[in-house]
C-alpha cells in the first residue's frame, strides 16, 4: 500500500517538473505510517507539505484545484478546507498581535466568524465589500464555527454586492451590562478598524476618526444577547450625540465619562431591540424604550394567576 | 467550549430568600455555582429592581456596602467590596431611598442553622418607577410560568418539587399581592392629581382584589 502511495505522489510531483526517487518517497511514508503510526492520510500530507516546502512550491499548485465553494450556512465540521462567496459584514478590534484581521464575513445562508492571521500575510479585507476567499479552513472556537486565512487563502474582491441573509430577531429585554469597547472610539481612516492607544494594527500611528458605539447586553430573563449599537442607534437610545460625546471626554480629559453617561441612560433599562442576528450578537436597526406598564397588562396577569 | 453567559433570572425576594438548594452541574472548579428557588428557577445571575432602603458601610479596612433592597414581596440583601468595584462605588453615592436595579450573582452563607441568601452586585443603576413596574410584571410572570410548570418533567421542576414541596397557593399570592402593588401605586399618583374621576378607577382595582 506505500508503495503505491508513494508512486501516486511520485507521478504527481514529476508532473509539476519535481523528480524525487520513489525510494525516498517509500522511506518517509514508511517511516511516519509504521513506525511512528501516523494515520495514513496524514503521513500523505505531511510528506507533500515537506516535499513542498523544499522546493517553495505553494500548496494550492500541488492539489490542483481550489478548495469547494460552500454556503455559510452549510459548514458544520471543523478542519475542513472550503472556499467562500461572501461579503465583509464587520470588521472587530483585533485583540492580539498574532490577528491582523478578525470579523464576520457572510452570504445570503448566513455570517461567520473570520480569523485573517498576521503570519500567514494574506491581504486586509474591507467592511462592506464582497470577495472570493479560496482556501479558508473551517474551525470552532468557544463552541461556534469560524473560518482561518491561511497561507493558501486567496482572497479575490469581486464586483456584486452580496445580500447577506440572516434571521432578524426582536428582543424586548433589560440591559444587563454595558462592556468594555463601548462609549467614543477612534476608527482608522483607512481601514474602519479601531484604533488603540492611537493607533491602527494595520496603519500604525493614525489621526483616526471618531465614532460612538455600544456593545450591551440585553437579557430577557430566557435568553441572553449582545447588542451592536451603531452611532445612529446609541445617539437616539442615549440621547447623546457623538459631539456631546467628543465634548464631554475632552472636558474631563476622559473618554470613559462616556462610557459612564451611556450607562446611566442604558443599564437596568428595558429596551426593545431588532435587527439581524449573527450568532449571539444583534445587529440593532431598531432599538426603542419598552412603554410603561398598562392597566390591561396588569390585568390579564393578574387573571392569569387567579386561573392557575 | 466557552462558558455562555448566564441569563439573569426574574425572582421576587420572598422566593428568593427561601430558596437553601445549591448545585453546581459539574465537578469542573469553573462550573457555575446554582441557587434554585422554590418554584424550580435556576439562579447564577439575576436581575431585581425595588427601592434601596438602607445602606450601610459594614468593612473594617476597607469599604464593604450592605444594603437592603425592598421589592413588594419581601427585601434582597445585598453585599459589594473591593471585588465589586463598581456596585460598591455606586452604593457608596447613591441615598435611599431611591428606586435601582441590580445585576449579580446569587450568594449563599451556611449559618449552620440554615442558608441565608444574598446577592453579590455587578452593577446597580438608579431607575425610574417605570422600569420598576415594568419589572414587578415581569417577573410575575416568569414566576407563574414556573409555577405552572412544576408538575412537568422539566429538571429543575423536579428537583425544586423534592427538595421544597412548594405551596403553590402561598407563590400565587405572593405574585398577585406584587401585581395588585402595581396597580395601587398608580391609582394613588393619578388620585392626587386629578381627585374626584379615580375613585371609579380605584373600584375596579378593587374588585380585581376579590
Amino acid at each position: 500500500m506505500i508503495k503505491d502511495i508513494a508512486e501516486q505522489l511520485r507521478s504527481r510531483f514529476s508532473e509539476m517538473g519535481l523528480d524525487i526517487p520513489l525510494e525516498d518517497i517509500e522511506s518517509r511514508l514508511e517511516e511516519l505510517i509504521n513506525k511512528f503510526r501516523v494515520p495514513v492520510d496524514e503521513a500523505k500530507r505531511s510528506v507533500v507539505s515537506q516535499y513542498l516546502k523544499e522546493s517553495n512550491i505553494p500548496r494550492s499548485e500541488f492539489y490542483g484545484e481550489d478548495a469547494s465553494l460552500v454556503k455559510v450556512g452549510d459548514i458544520s465540521s471543523e478542519g475542513r478546507w472550503i472556499s467562500l462567496k461572501a461579503k465583509v459584514v464587520q470588521l472587530w478590534s483585533s485583540e492580539s498581535d498574532s490577528i491582523a484581521q478578525a470579523g464576520l464575513i457572510g452570504d445570503e445562508t448566513g455570517a461567520i466568524k473570520f480569523v485573517n492571521w498576521a503570519k500567514s500575510a494574506r491581504p486586509l479585507v474591507e467592511e462592506g465589500k464582497s470577495y472570493v476567499f479560496k482556501n479558508v479552513v473551517t474551525d470552532s472556537w468557544q463552541g461556534r464555527f469560524q473560518v482561518n486565512f491561511n497561507k493558501n487563502t486567496d482572497i479575490q474582491e469581486i464586483e456584486e454586492d452580496i445580500e447577506v441573509g440572516s434571521s432578524a430577531e426582536e428582543v424586548a429585554g433589560a440591559i444587563v451590562d454595558i462592556q468594555s469597547g463601548s462609549g467614543l472610539i477612534k476608527r482608522c481612516e483607512s481601514c474602519n478598524r479601531v484604533l488603540i492607544k492611537g493607533s491602527c494594527g494595520e496603519h500604525g500611528k493614525v489621526e483616526g476618526k471618531y465614532d460612538l458605539r455600544v456593545k450591551a447586553v440585553i437579557d430577557d430573563g430566557k435568553i441572553v444577547r449582545d447588542a451592536i449599537l451603531n452611532r445612529e442607534i446609541t445617539e437616539k437610545s442615549t440621547g447623546i450625540t457623538l459631539d456631546m460625546a467628543r465634548e464631554m471626554a475632552e472636558e474631563a480629559l476622559d473618554p470613559s465619562k462616556v462610557i459612564d453617561a451611556i450607562t446611566e441612560q442604558l443599564m437596568g433599562r428595558y429596551f426593545n431591540v431588532k435587527g439581524p442576528r449573527i450568532g449571539r450578537y444583534i445587529l440593532v436597526e431598531e432599538m426603542e424604550k419598552v412603554h410603561p406598564v398598562s392597566d390591561e397588562e396588569i390585568q390579564g396577569t393578574i387573571a392569569t394567576a387567579e386561573g392557575l | 467550549m466557552m462558558l455562555e453567559r448566564e441569563v439573569a433570572k426574574r425572582v421576587f425576594a420572598q422566593e428568593y430568600n427561601a430558596s437553601n438548594l445549591t448545585f453546581k452541574e459539574s465537578d469542573d472548579q469553573y462550573s457555575p455555582l446554582y441557587l434554585l428557588t422554590s418554584t424550580g428557577a435556576k439562579c447564577n445571575r439575576v436581575f431585581i429592581t425595588g427601592t434601596l432602603t438602607e445602606k450601610e458601610d459594614i468593612g473594617a479596612t476597607a469599604e464593604h456596602w450592605r444594603a437592603r433592597i425592598a421589592d413588594p414581596t419581601g427585601v434582597f440583601t445585598i453585599y459589594a467590596g473591593q471585588y465589586q468595584p463598581e456596585a460598591a462605588q455606586m452604593l457608596s453615592a447613591i441615598e435611599p431611598p431611591q428606586f435601582v436595579a441590580v445585576v449579580g450573582k446569587t450568594n449563599t452563607y451556611d449559618t449552620g442553622e440554615g442558608i441565608i441568601t444574598s446577592i453579590r452586585p455587578e452593577s446597580i443603576q438608579m431607575i425610574d418607577v417605570e422600569t420598576r413596574d415594568r419589572w414587578i410584571l415581569e417577573t410575575a410572570k416568569h414566576t407563574l410560568e414556573r409555577i405552572a410548570a412544576l408538575g412537568s418533567d422539566n429538571a429543575d421542576a423536579i428537583k425544586a418539587r423534592e427538595h421544597y414541596s412548594p405551596d403553590l397557593e402561598r407563590y400565587k399570592q405572593m405574585v398577585l399581592q406584587a401585581l395588585k402593588s402595581i396597580g395601587k401605586r398608580q391609582i394613588s399618583e393619578k388620585k392626587t392629581e386629578e381627585g374626584k374621576a379615580e375613585k371609579v378607577e380605584f373600584e375596579v382595582m378593587d374588585l380585581s382584589k376579590s
